[in-house]
């Protein structure tokens, strides 16, 4: 079992002509993810190809609306590789067509776009993962996004996170340990996104075959000190953590738009106390993500 | 990306919000002579002479006096102009003072906080005004939370007049003003038009601290700091002239130029690192084994060799750097690309600090190939910690 996708979830891609598209997309049927759809305007019509996992080929049509392909194809997820200005459009798109699920990779979208994506998931039962997130995967079922498969491991620890490569280096010790995954979430790192911690940690929780989660947070907003606390009440599951940023000043942007220590909040060193407070074991440096977790076990 | 009080000024006026008469002075004449066409305007020898510079508390360091006469204008402007500004914002060193701004002197009441900002938890925007303007608001915000008032902006709506109408009451606005109906009436349009600019203009940040009411019961903008969301830069492209680069780290706009992201830091390890999670991280494994990073440098998930080969050979130009670690988790990034890069910057360059490089994932093996047939002093290192701990005692050395 797992979260959010398995070997059944059916995806159409947005953008999935374009140059990141078009690579991811290969990757991601090359690993056995069942890319049913691609969506470019104007390119309607025209044929994807691909090879499976058994190397053979593949033809994924193309339509020019997420709704024709949704329609004609029965995808219910969408993940978009469309360029920063173009993409709060496109999640609009994938959230009118139906889609269950819509994970945005793109990096750079302007905040004010994503407050109005915001908006018209409010009351919705649509979720969104990301943007600027490396993506979701179920490993040896489903890898939706731009993370290197080979490093996963199908088992029972979930992994949630804001940072794509720091997920990659947390999965890497995890493997390196025996310890698989169930599925890995990057939430991204903007400040305005989709599901947040809680929203994964819920999902966790609830899974029967998730044993324990590893979440990797870093600084700027207080995304990990909620989590904190809802993990102190609900949380029925261990739960390790890394916290990003230590000796990061103040004041200045890290890489992503959202970690960024303003008016002296966001922290590390309070989003680690509030962690540790509600009982959740934060590893003392990023290359004890994987063993501080076994630990709990 | 910020800019400066008189820039933003020139926003909210296209916007309708009043502001005092003021003139941008890039030189003590100009200033004087800014200060003289005020004078002459407003039938008023009282000035308010700013310095311009992108950080907050500017007051307090010394930068923002009054002055009476156009005599004292200029002393004061020149005093203040090539100053070297020290701010709780600016770290020790300052920053030098090469712009004024010259503004005419207003009959002050009271001051008032007013600040719009993304709020993360509620991924809207919030505005927040508060009694207490010309201070710290982060101060007030530890000491007396109380006195923040907080409405939200609902997206699709925008902030509603009652919204203003309610932030307005609450500070009391019309208080002591000959009438308070038009005192009220103004900041409610000063608020509404705040709200549709940090839309409009696409903005992180938008404060007014103090927004003031005059003597007459006039409310105006005092001051003005505005962010732009980085972002949405490509949709404007009248912010290449708002920025000033005297301002910025010249090694920050290099790398921004060749789409790294780069910001420099105290320490004297440099740091090559895909992955803005991963590059903190290197950053704090760093420091947990003793030493202390130079920069943050986040090479970003695509990078060309090119890329590669500038990130490196900025490293290799700093005089602090005493040690540099490459960690890579190839993700989309390859090893092999990493590799060239690395090695064409050392070959321009020469490599005088211990090198340890760790690559892992794709096309790990290509990347190691590439480093041992350049001949280079390399150190390989396993993992994240033991290129750290390798790191750290080699710069020692």
């Amino acid at each position: 079992m797992s979260v959010l996708v398995n070997k059944d979830t059916k995806i159409v891609v947005q953008g999935i002509t374009g140059s990141a598209g078009s690579f991811h997309s290969r990757q991601c049927i090359a690993y056995g993810t069942q890319i049913v759809a691609g969506a470019t305007p104007n390119r309607g019509g025209q044929k994807f190809e691909a090879e499976d996992k058994s190397g053979k080929k593949v033809e994924v049509p193309v339509f020019n609306t997420v709704a024709e392909a949704v329609k004609e194809t029965g995808a219910t997820v969408s993940c978009i590789f469309v360029p920063p200005l173009g993409a709060a459009d496109a999640i609009l798109e994938a959230i009118d067509a139906g889609c269950e699920l819509v994970i945005p990779i793109t990096e750079g979208i302007p905040v004010m776009d994503m407050i109005r994506v915001r908006r018209k998931l409010e009351g919705s039962n649509v979720r969104m993962v990301g943007p600027n997130c490396p993506g979701v995967i179920t490993p040896d079922e489903c890898k939706l996004g731009i993370m290197p498969g080979h490093i996963h491991l199908k088992g029972d620890i979930g992994v949630v996170s804001r940072s794509g490569t720091l997920t990659y280096e947390a999965v890497g010790q995890l493997t390196a340990l025996g310890l698989g995954q169930s599925t890995a979430i990057g939430i991204g790192g903007d400040p305005v996104g989709g599901m947040d911690f809680i929203d994964c940690l819920k999902l966790f929780n609830d899974d029967p075959d998730t044993r324990a989660v590893m979440m990797m947070g870093e600084i700027g907003g207080s995304a990990e000190e909620s989590a904190a606390a809802w993990i102190k009440e609900n949380m029925k599951k261990p739960v390790a953590a890394f916290i990003a940023g230590t000796t990061a000043p103040p004041g200045k942007r890290m890489g992503h738009a959202g970690a960024i220590i303003s008016g002296g909040k966001g922290t590390a060193a309070d989003k680690i106390a509030a962690l540790e407070a509600a009982g959740v074991k934060v590893a003392p440096s990023p290359a004890e993500m994987g063993t501080t977790l076994k630990s709990l076990l | 990306m910020k800019i400066h009080e008189y820039q933003g000024k020139q926003v909210f006026a296209k916007y309708g919000i009043p502001i005092p008469k003021g003139i941008p002075a890039f030189s003590v004449d100009e200033a004087s002579a800014a200060a003289k066409k005020l004078i002459d305007e407003t039938k008023n020898d009282v000035v308010v002479v700013k310095a311009q510079i992108h950080a907050g508390g500017r007051g307090k360091g010394g930068g923002v006096k009054v002055a009476k006469g156009l005599d004292a204008a200029k002393e004061t402007a020149g005093k203040i102009f090539g100053m070297q500004l020290v701010t709780h914002q600016t770290g020790p060193e300052g920053q030098k003072v090469q712009r004024l701004y010259i503004e005419q002197g207003l009959d002050i009441k009271r001051e008032l906080y007013l600040g719009l900002v993304v709020d993360r938890a509620t991924r809207r925007i919030a505005v927040m005004a508060s009694t207490e303007g010309g201070v710290e608001i982060e101060k007030v915000a530890e000491e007396t939370p109380e006195k923040i008032l907080t409405e939200f902006v609902d997206p699709l709506i925008g902030l509603g007049a009652y919204q203003a109408r309610k932030l307005a009451y609450g500070l009391n606005i019309g208080e002591g003003t000959p009438e308070p109906k038009k005192t009220v009436k103004q900041f409610v349009k000063i608020l509404m038009s705040l709200a549709e600019l940090f839309e409009k203009e696409d903005c992180s940040l938008c404060e007014v601290n103090p927004l003031v009411v005059t003597g007459a019961g006039d409310v105006v903008a005092l001051d003005s700091k505005i962010n732009f969301d980085s972002n949405a830069e490509p949709r404007h492209p009248n912010w290449k002239e708002l920025q000033d680069k005297a301002e910025e780290d010249p090694v920050e706009i290099e790398a921004k130029a060749a789409g790294l992201s780069y910001v420099s830091l105290d320490g004297s390890i440099g740091c090559l690192v895909n992955g803005a999670g991963l590059a903190m991280s290197t950053m704090d494994i760093i420091k947990y084994y003793g030493g202390e990073p130079a920069n943050f440098l986040d090479v970003g998930g695509g990078a060309t060799k090119e890329q590669v080969t500038k990130a490196f050979k900025m490293i290799l130009s700093s005089d602090k750097v005493k040690g540099i670690f490459v960690n890579i988790f190839g993700g989309i990034m390859k090893c092999d690309v990493i590799a060239e890069g690395v090695v064409a910057a050392t070959k321009e360059l020469g490599l005088k600090v211990p090198l340890v490089v760790r690559l892992a994932g794709t096309n790990v093996d290509e990347g190691k190939k590439i480093l041992k047939d350049s001949g280079l002093k390399i150190e390989p290192a396993d993992s994240m910690a033991d290129g750290a701990k390798k790191i750290v005692e080699l710069a020692k050395a």
